[in-house]
């Protein structure tokens, strides 16, 4: 079986080459986040007090199941505190690195054929998933250095360079990990999207254990590779023997996949590619079914996001007003309002920035008519008895139930997770009036959207524009101290801030009449218009 | 009444004539092969023929309704099949199948299935794991289990192998002997000439050429090769004869077809040996069109 692995250093090279710009992008973004953040710490957190304040907030059961287990809460250092509140997440970011650049490397080029290519040369027949691996391997390993050395570098009080190395060794440990299951997954599943789905299973159920059995019982942490590299204690304890115990399981999982590589035909995958339906349900035949049906996993991902961020700024809120009290930059943010807890305050600001973020999920279903357009399908509908307005109507339907759907439950979110952890709880319908007092707003930029697909279908792209404008004026705006008119171009500047602010009945209005104004307009151009394609 | 008619059909894009007033008909029952090289406009004209693109001039009816205007009733009654077929990579080729059926409204399941098993499609299999071949298989047979009275056809078996390109010529002569009308954009001259009955070729925007076969045959020649027992004297200036080329005791050379009686004469004059024939071919044609060279004296072998 010699030759099994020929040329692979070539192929290594050779997919270096191709990833040139993508794998340096992902290496200095990860270090230079890591970095600033490392840096915030000690410009928001100037003395002991302030971060004991902070370990303070920390102390709650849903703020350990989202960011993990606070080691060192009683003397939370700068280094205890990196370790607490960032490691998980870009571990996170590491593993979808790690998960997105094997798949590239393995089954997506397999499915489209140009692996095929490459074995018709004199290339071995597992030198391409090896070169996958040793390349995703050096990306971890480098981006590892650069973090552990930065950070040690940042020469911070508390974050030594052993510390330092281990935060980076935790990160690398945790690409390896999911380096090789990745590769594991590309043997089994027939395409790539397979790979990434059973991929980012497994980084959910690693979250989701890690969270459950940092709140209620450790061994299940211990079951969760992202519980291992938290279990490092990094700036703590900085134990060396998760991240071998990692990368040990890592090596073991990569000689698996390699083992099934050699084993199997090309093009085939260990999963059998079940049948798909042979026949269209009756939800699927329509144009309205049809859009529901190519966004479905999208909305179902956005809806849980959505109640996630809710519930995760929920879970914050009791501790606010120590929160608050500390930080500088906050107070400045929101100035007190006779009569108002901060925690109404500050339930006010979230609103705007979650009305904000559920209106991506609506323009992105609208602006699929777009895409579909660009990639020549809507001639498949247009060319049968489906006229240009209940296309449009299907598309439009979907972004505001979207709308409707997304706020609310970020709202819920916030409220279920808020009662828990406010003393005297919340009440829901205040919440749910502050959320959804927003809907015009988000209905004027679905309205937007669908006058640019109907007149200027080549910029329609533009309205995320206009989104990051408002999210910049309304949500900085406090902050920065635009001028008011600033913040007037934007839909979100007028709606009242319930329950801080009384309802503006005109405002509303005015709004939601501008976004079916703008709506009809677009029913208008775009049953005027050339198709493109 | 035509079923279609364009008359002085135009389309600008910006400042770019694609169309340049053109006049298409297709009659009940007939099938119109639609020829032109790539970039020509066939598309174009069938876009607008479908309501997607709105000419700039001129009309377009179908059934004696306005395309652009009255698009959706008359997709009731269409079938249209794209050159390159686009499909959601995450549907299966059945529930896209039923999807357009359902859109279109009506619903054969018995034809549904006999389509699919003459093309030999499995509809279980998610549309990104089809071949072009296959995407193009799942568009045709949509279209033929749909009770459609016309069918657009662009560049419909671009893709298919030899066998599914019998299949697919099967369906068509089917439908037109049910009464369908079948406009049909082809760069395969064959299947154009032993599909279609009338022929239009198109030409940067414009018709250079339209009417039945035979019709069109007067423009081309027949190609002759002849072995006599005496030289032929003074061939080159006999009327109508092109391209003379010898090969031993054997000419071949091309003849006007309508000056053939008139050369067959001449030439048996000098005691025949031999005598092959090949008719003319849509293929010369088209190949003097695309050259721009309609009256040349300058033929060409075949």
């Amino acid at each position: 079986m010699a030759g099994l692995t020929k040329n692979t250093g070539k192929l290594s090279r050779f997919l270096l080459r191709r990833d040139r710009i993508r794998i340096p992008v992902w290496i200095l973004s990860l270090a230079i986040i890591t970095y600033t953040i490392a840096l915030s710490f000690t410009d928001l957190y100037g003395s002991k007090a302030d971060r004991q304040a902070i370990a303070e907030t920390m102390l709650n059961p849903a703020m350990t199941a989202m960011v993990g287990q606070g080691y060192g809460l009683d003397n939370y250092t700068y280094g205890a505190m990196m370790a607490h509140q960032m490691l998980l997440f870009t571990a996170i970011t590491v593993a979808i690195m790690s998960i997105l650049l094997v798949t590239r490397h393995t089954r997506s080029d397999e499915e489209d054929g140009r692996i095929e290519l490459i074995r018709s040369l004199p290339t071995g027949r597992l030198s391409n998933l090896f070169a996958a691996l040793n390349v995703v391997f050096m990306t971890n390993f480098f981006m590892a250095l650069l973090i552990g050395f930065g950070l040690a570098a940042l020469d911070i009080e508390s974050m030594d360079l052993e510390g330092s190395l281990l935060y980076g060794a935790a990160l690398g440990a945790i690409g390896f990990f999911f380096t090789a299951i990745t590769a594991v997954f590309a043997q089994l599943s027939e395409n790539s999207r397979g790979v990434i789905g059973l991929s980012f299973f497994v980084l959910g159920i690693a979250y989701i254990l890690r969270a459950i059995g940092d709140v209620s019982n450790e061994t299940l942490s211990w079951i969760s590779p992202l519980g291992w590299i938290l279990g490092a204690e990094v700036y703590v304890n900085n134990y060396w023997w998760p991240i071998l115990l990692t990368i040990g399981v890592s090596f073991i999982l990569c000689i698996l996949a390699l083992y099934l590589n050699g084993i199997r035909d090309l093009g085939s995958g260990f999963l059998p590619a079940k049948p798909g339906k042979k026949h269209a349900s009756v939800l699927l035949k329509s144009p309205l079914g049809l859009s529901f049906r190519l966004q479905r996993t999208g909305i179902i991902a956005w809806a849980i996001g959505m109640f996630v961020l809710g519930a995760s700024y929920g879970s914050v809120l009791g501790d606010l007003d120590t929160f608050f009290e500390d930080i500088d930059m906050m107070k400045q943010m929101l100035a007190p309002v006779d009569g108002y807890s901060l925690t109404e305050q500050f339930i006010t600001m979230l609103m705007s920035i979650m009305a904000m973020i559920s209106t991506i999920p609506a323009l992105m279903a609208q602006l699929k008519l777009m895409g579909e357009e660009r990639k020549n399908r809507t001639e498949h509908l247009l060319s049968r008895a489906v006229s240009r307005t209940r296309l449009l109507s299907s598309s439009l339907i979907i972004s505001i139930l979207v709308s409707f759907v997304m706020l609310s439950l970020a709202a819920l979110g916030l409220w279920s997770a808020g009662s828990v952890s406010i003393n005297d709880g919340m009440d829901i319908t205040v919440v749910y009036q502050a959320a959804i007092v927003y809907l015009p707003a988000m209905w004027v930029m679905i309205g937007l959207t669908a006058f640019l697909i109907g007149f200027l279908p080549q910029v329609s792209s533009w309205v995320w524009g206009y989104l990051i404008y408002s999210f910049i004026v309304v949500y900085l705006g406090n902050l920065i101290q635009f001028p008011e008119w600033m913040s007037s171009l934007s839909p979100f500047g007028h709606i009242p801030q319930i329950p801080i602010e009384d309802m503006n009945i005109t405002a509303v209005t005015i709004l939601t009449i501008s976004a079916i104004g703008l709506m009809v307009l677009g029913f208008i151009g775009y049953r005027q218009r050339d198709i493109g394609g | 009444m035509p079923v279609l008619q364009t008359t002085n059909l135009t389309k600008k894009f910006g400042k770019f004539t694609a169309l340049d007033g053109v006049n298409i008909e297709v009659n009940e029952g007939e099938v119109y092969g639609f020829i032109g090289p790539n970039g020509a406009g066939k598309s174009t004209t069938i876009r607008i023929l479908l309501g997607i693109l709105k000419a700039t001039k001129g009309n377009v009816t179908i059934f004696g309704k306005d395309a652009w205007s009255d698009a959706v009733s008359i997709h009731e009654r269409i079938a249209y099949v794209p050159g390159d077929v686009n499909l959601w990579p995450n549907l299966t080729g059945g529930e896209v199948i039923d999807l357009f059926v359902k859109l279109r409204g009506g619903n054969n399941q018995s034809r549904r299935e006999a389509l699919i098993k003459r093309f030999e499609l499995d509809p279980t299999k998610k549309c990104r794991t089809y071949s072009k071949g296959n995407r193009q298989k799942v568009a045709l047979v949509a279209a033929f289990s749909s009770d459609a009275d016309l069918y657009i056809l662009d560049e419909p078996t671009s893709g298919l192998d030899p066998l599914m390109e019998k299949v697919f010529q099967d369906c068509v002569l089917e439908a037109k002997q049910a009464g369908k009308s079948i406009l049909l954009s082809s760069h395969i001259l064959s299947e154009v000439e032993k599909l279609c009955d009338r022929v239009g070729i198109i030409r940067q925007g414009k018709i250079i050429e339209s009417g039945s076969l035979s019709e069109m045959r007067h423009l081309t020649r027949t190609n002759l090769l002849v072995e006599t027992k005496q030289d032929i004297v003074a061939l080159s200036e006999v009327e109508g004869v092109h391209a003379i080329e010898r090969e031993g005791n054997e000419i071949s050379f091309q003849v006007d077809t309508e000056k053939l009686d008139d050369v067959i004469r001449y030439i048996s004059k000098f005691g025949l040996v031999k005598l092959e024939s090949a008719p003319p071919t849509l293929e010369d044609l088209f190949m003097r069109h695309y050259e721009g060279n309609i009256t040349a004296g300058a033929g060409r072998e075949v």
